[in-house]
């Protein structure tokens, strides 16, 4: 007994150690407390809804989907990498960005309401480049509602239309369906990428992005 | 055989800390971070995973294995101090590695890194202050 002591010892550390990671792990990564069910669109249909975050042609060969969370830190360094990705490919490359706001993020989903409620008076991308660029200042805020009202200001928006539509059950609505959809594709974390509906594996540098990106252009030209 | 529980301790810590860092990686938790944005640039960095998998979690291994060494140690398996050396040496120059690329690649420091770092280094301070003759 005395000479297995040791040995038990480590195991129980091993296991506890795992355990723990993988609860831990497993609480974190839950997307946000979701209530309606949504129809899941398939990849195919999703390239109709005239009601996707699209930036780019909708006859560019390659397109770049991001499932993302405004609040997550490696959201907002994709997204840099994207966008410059977006300036050298340009007429190429069509970006379409997918709420996904975790659980863990306490502002995530007043934020992905405040992407909303700016894209329902046609500004969803400023209000997007806003969110990832003032990240550290309003994730810290105890009431983010005041910065996003900025922000709203700042961009040229009705304000007073942007504060209603934040609580709307139609903006609600949206990010629930965006992130239920993730869902049930298998979205996990943030951000996901998807090019040409496969998931992006690699790191999302802007190297690594790029090289997936020439390997479906020339999918394309060969197909 | 004082030292070594110590050891085990400090290895302990490091598996707790090297974990948490590879969860909140995993996750892409930046509660970590506080409002540092630059500590996001070495948890978000290319630095930062090894093959897909994150750099904290050989930490975590590494840790685990000094923490092993040292119980069996103190149990009388006295032959693992070699193999304890080795493991503590070669966490050490990873740390060094670590630390030179947080100042002078990224120009950013995480601080739940730094205090791997900082008990790396105790756990080789310690196995060097411990008499050899035993």
């Amino acid at each position: 007994m005395r000479r297995s002591l040791p040995f038990i010892i480590i195991a129980l550390v091993a296991l506890l150690t795992v355990g723990i990671a993988t609860t831990v792990y497993r609480v974190k990564v839950r997307p946000a407390p979701v209530t309606a069910v949504a129809a899941t669109p398939t990849p195919a249909d999703e390239k109709e809804d005239p009601s996707l975050h699209v930036r780019g042609p909708r006859e560019a060969p390659v397109t770049l989907e991001i499932y993302g969370d405004f609040q997550c830190p490696s959201c907002a360094v994709t997204s840099q990498a994207i966008d410059d990705l977006q300036k050298q490919y340009a007429g190429k490359l069509r970006i379409v960005f997918h709420e996904f706001p975790l659980a863990m993020h306490n502002h995530a989903v007043d934020a992905a309401r405040a992407a909303e409620a700016a894209g329902l008076q046609g500004h969803f991308w400023e209000m997007h480049d806003m969110l990832y660029q003032y990240q550290p200042i309003w994730s810290k805020a105890t009431n983010p509602a005041y910065f996003f009202g900025a922000y709203a200001n700042s961009l040229g928006l009705d304000v007073e239309r942007f504060r209603a539509d934040l609580q709307s059950p139609e903006v609600q609505t949206r990010v629930i369906s965006d992130a239920d959809a993730g869902a049930a594709r298998g979205v996990k974390n943030t951000p996901t990428l998807y090019i040409n509906g496969r998931e992006v594996k690699t790191l999302f540098t802007f190297e690594k992005l790029q090289a997936l990106i020439e390997e479906a252009l020339a999918a394309k030209k060969n197909s | 055989m004082v030292f070594y529980w110590i050891l085990a301790f400090i290895a302990l810590l490091g598996l707790a800390d090297a974990t948490f860092l590879t969860v909140a990686h995993l996750t892409g938790d930046d509660a970590v971070c506080g409002s540092r944005i630059g500590c996001s640039t070495v948890l978000g960095s290319v630095y930062a995973t090894i093959h897909g998998i994150p750099t904290a979690a050989f930490g975590a291994v590494a840790y685990f294995t000094v923490f092993s060494l040292a119980i069996l140690f103190v149990s009388g398996y006295t032959r693992v101090r070699r193999f304890l050396i080795v493991v503590v040496a070669s966490m050490f120059i990873a740390s060094l590695y670590f630390l030179y690329l947080q100042a002078f690649v990224l120009h950013a420091f995480c601080p739940f890194c730094l205090l791997s770092a900082a008990l790396t280094f105790l756990l080789a301070g310690i196995l060097l202050a411990i008499p050899v003759a035993r």
